[in-house]
C-alpha cells in the first residue's frame, strides 16, 4: 500500500483532524489520526475516565437488501444471523474454506435490511466478496457516502442524551436510526474500547459539524488510532491482521463466543468442516492475553516459548496498557499452554522475560447492559 | 569544559574529559511520545560506535538507542527506568541514558554539533 499522501484517502473530518493538530499516518490507505497534542496516553486515559471521540470513517459500510438476505449471509458468515432480533448487532467474521478469517464484521439487523460495518484495510475485498457469495440472493450495496464517528467512554451516554435523548434508553449492541443534533444517523451501541459507547454513522457531508458540536461538550475529546490501538488491546479485543487473519479460525482466535449453538450443529458456512472439528476436538493452539512479569513491553512478533525454552507460540499484539500502567500483549499459545496463570517466556529482543497466560480482558468491559 | 555533538538518529553525547554522557534529542522524545519504558546498558559493558546500547519505548513503539561513540558503560540513569516519562520531561539534562569512558575519542569527529543538528532536524520537517 502506498504511503506518500497525495494518493492516500482523506475521511469528511480530514481538516478538523488538521485544526486540532493531529499528527496524521498512513493507514489502510487513509491519511488517519495518530494522535492529537495531548498524545496517546492522555487520550487513552481521557476515553476511560469521560469520553473520547474517535473518526472512523475508514472503516466500510453495507447495507444487504433483499427477501433472502438472511439466509445468504449465513452462507459465508459462522454468525446466527437468523436469531439477530430487528434493531440488534452481532459480531461475526467472513470465513475463507479453511475456516480461516477474511474479516471481522458488525452485522445489524436494520429491519427491511442488514446494516455491515467492516475494516478499512479488507473493505474492497469484503465487498466483492459478499456480492459473489450472495449473488441471486441479495443485493450488497456499499455506503461509500457515510462517515462513522466513535464515541466512547463512561460519558458518552450522557453526551449523546443531550444531542438526542433516545440514546440513553439504547442497550449494548442495538441500534436505532436517530436524529443527533440535528442530523440524520445510524447509531450503534458498541465500540472497540471496552467502554460505553456508540458508533455514529453519518452522511459525509454533515460528519464535520457533527464532530464539532460533540467536541463542544466538556466530556469529549479527540482521540487518535494510537489510543484506539492500547483501549482494545487492554479490553482483549482482536485487531484484523495482527490477532486473526486467514491463518487463523474463529476457534483458535477464541471467538467461539460469537458462534451459537445453532451455526455450530449446522454448519452451512465456509470453512464449517474445519470449525466443527475444532470445536469437537479442541484447536490445537488458542489466543489468549499475556501478561510480562517485568515492565519490558512485548509487541507483535515476539517469540514465545515454554519455560524450558521451546517455541509455543508468538505474539500478535502487545505493548503497554495505560489503564493497567504496565505491559500487556496477547498472542498463540499451543493448547496445552493456553490455561490462565500458565507460566511462559516471552523473547523480546534475545532476552527470555518471564510472563503468564493472563485472562482476557485485562480491563474489564464495562459495557451498558442490553 | 564539555562539548555536546549529535547524530542523524537524534543521540546527543556530551563529552568532558574521557566521560561521555549519552541521550536521546528532543526531537526523538518528541517524535516517540509518551515514554513508558526504558532499558539501560549493563555497567562494564564495552560498546561499539553505533551498536544497539539502550532501548526506549513509547506507547506506541519501540526504538532503539545507539551508541555514538565506542567505550565501556561507567553510569547509567536508573531515575528513567523507574520513571521513564522522564524522558518526555528532561531528555536533554537529567533525562540522560548511560555515561562511556571512550576508548576512541577521534570517532567523534564524525558526529554534528548542535548548529548542523539543528539544520539536518529543520531538513527533516
Amino acid at each position: 500500500m502506498s504511503e506518500d499522501p497525495s494518493t492516500l484517502a482523506r475521511t469528511p473530518l480530514h481538516a478538523l483532524h488538521l485544526e486540532l493538530g493531529a499528527k496524521m499516518v498512513p493507514f489502510a490507505g487513509y491519511q488517519m489520526p495518530v494522535q492529537y497534542p495531548a498524545g496517546v496516553l492522555a487520550e487513552h486515559n481521557h476515553t476511560r475516565c469521560a469520553a473520547g471521540l474517535f473518526d472512523v470513517s475508514h472503516m466500510g459500510q453495507a447495507v444487504i437488501t433483499g427477501a433472502d438476505r438472511v439466509a445468504a449471509v449465513e452462507a459465508l458468515v459462522p454468525g446466527d444471523i437468523q436469531a439477530l432480533q430487528p434493531g440488534r448487532i452481532r459480531y461475526t467474521q467472513l470465513t475463507d474454506q479453511q475456516g480461516g478469517i477474511l474479516d471481522d464484521l458488525m452485522v445489524t439487523n436494520a429491519g427491511d435490511h442488514l446494516f455491515l460495518v467492516v475494516n478499512a484495510a479488507c473493505k474492497a475485498a469484503d465487498i466483492a466478496h459478499l456480492k459473489a457469495g450472495t449473488a441471486g440472493r441479495a443485493e450488497v450495496a456499499e455506503l461509500t457516502d457515510r462517515a462513522l464517528l466513535a464515541l466512547q467512554g463512561p460519558a458518552a451516554e450522557a453526551v449523546m442524551s443531550r444531542l438526542a435523548p433516545e440514546a440513553a434508553g439504547m442497550g449494548f449492541m442495538s441500534f436505532r436510526p436517530l436524529v443527533v443534533a440535528g442530523i440524520p444517523c445510524l447509531v450503534s451501541r458498541s465500540g472497540y474500547t471496552g467502554e460505553d459507547g456508540y458508533e455514529i454513522s453519518v452522511p459525509g457531508g454533515q460528519a464535520e459539524v457533527l464532530a464539532r458540536r460533540l467536541l463542544e461538550e466538556a466530556e469529549v475529546r479527540p482521540v487518535g488510532l494510537g489510543a484506539r490501538d492500547s483501549l482494545r488491546l487492554e479490553a482483549g479485543l482482536c485487531l484484523y491482521g495482527s490477532d486473526i487473519d486467514r491463518g487463523t479460525t474463529p476457534v483458535e482466535a477464541a471467538l467461539t463466543w460469537s458462534i451459537s449453538k445453532r451455526r455450530r450443529a449446522e454448519g452451512g458456512f465456509p470453512g464449517a468442516a474445519v470449525i466443527q472439528r475444532q470445536l469437537a476436538e479442541g484447536p490445537s493452539r488458542l489466543r489468549v492475553g499475556l501478561k510480562p512479569v517485568d515492565k519490558a513491553p512485548a509487541r507483535a512478533h515476539t517469540p514465545i516459548t515454554d519455560t524450558q525454552g521451546r517455541p509455543v507460540g508468538e505474539v500478535t499484539s502487545g505493548g503497554f496498557g495505560p489503564s493497567v500502567n504496565g505491559p500487556v500483549a496477547m498472542g498463540y499459545v499451543d493448547a496445552a499452554l493456553a490455561r490462565t496463570g500458565t507460566p511462559v517466556m516471552l523473547v523480546v529482543r534475545g532476552t527470555a522475560r518471564p510472563a503468564h497466560v493472563a485472562d482476557l480482558p485485562f480491563v474489564p468491559h464495562r459495557y451498558r447492559k442490553a | 569544559m564539555s562539548k555536546t555533538y549529535f547524530t542523524s538518529e537524534h543521540e546527543w553525547i556530551d563529552v568532558e574529559g574521557e566521560i561521555g554522557t549519552v541521550g536521546i534529542t528532543d526531537y526523538a522524545q518528541h517524535a516517540l511520545g509518551d515514554v513508558v519504558f526504558v532499558e539501560l546498558p549493563a555497567l562494564g559493558k564495552t560498546v561499539a560506535k553505533g551498536t544497539e546500547t539502550a532501548v526506549v519505548e513509547s506507547v506506541k513503539a519501540a526504538s532503539e538507542v545507539f551508541s555514538p561513540a565506542s567505550g565501556e558503560i561507567v553510569a547509567t540513569n536508573d531515575a528513567i527506568v523507574s520513571q521513564p516519562g522522564l524522558v518526555n520531561e528532561a531528555c536533554e539534562s537529567t533525562a540522560w541514558f548511560f555515561k562511556l569512558r571512550l576508548s576512541n575519542p577521534a570517532e567523534l569527529n564524525g558526529l554534528m554539533d548542535r548548529p548542523a543538528y539543528e539544520d539536518f532536524v529543520k531538513g527533516l520537517e
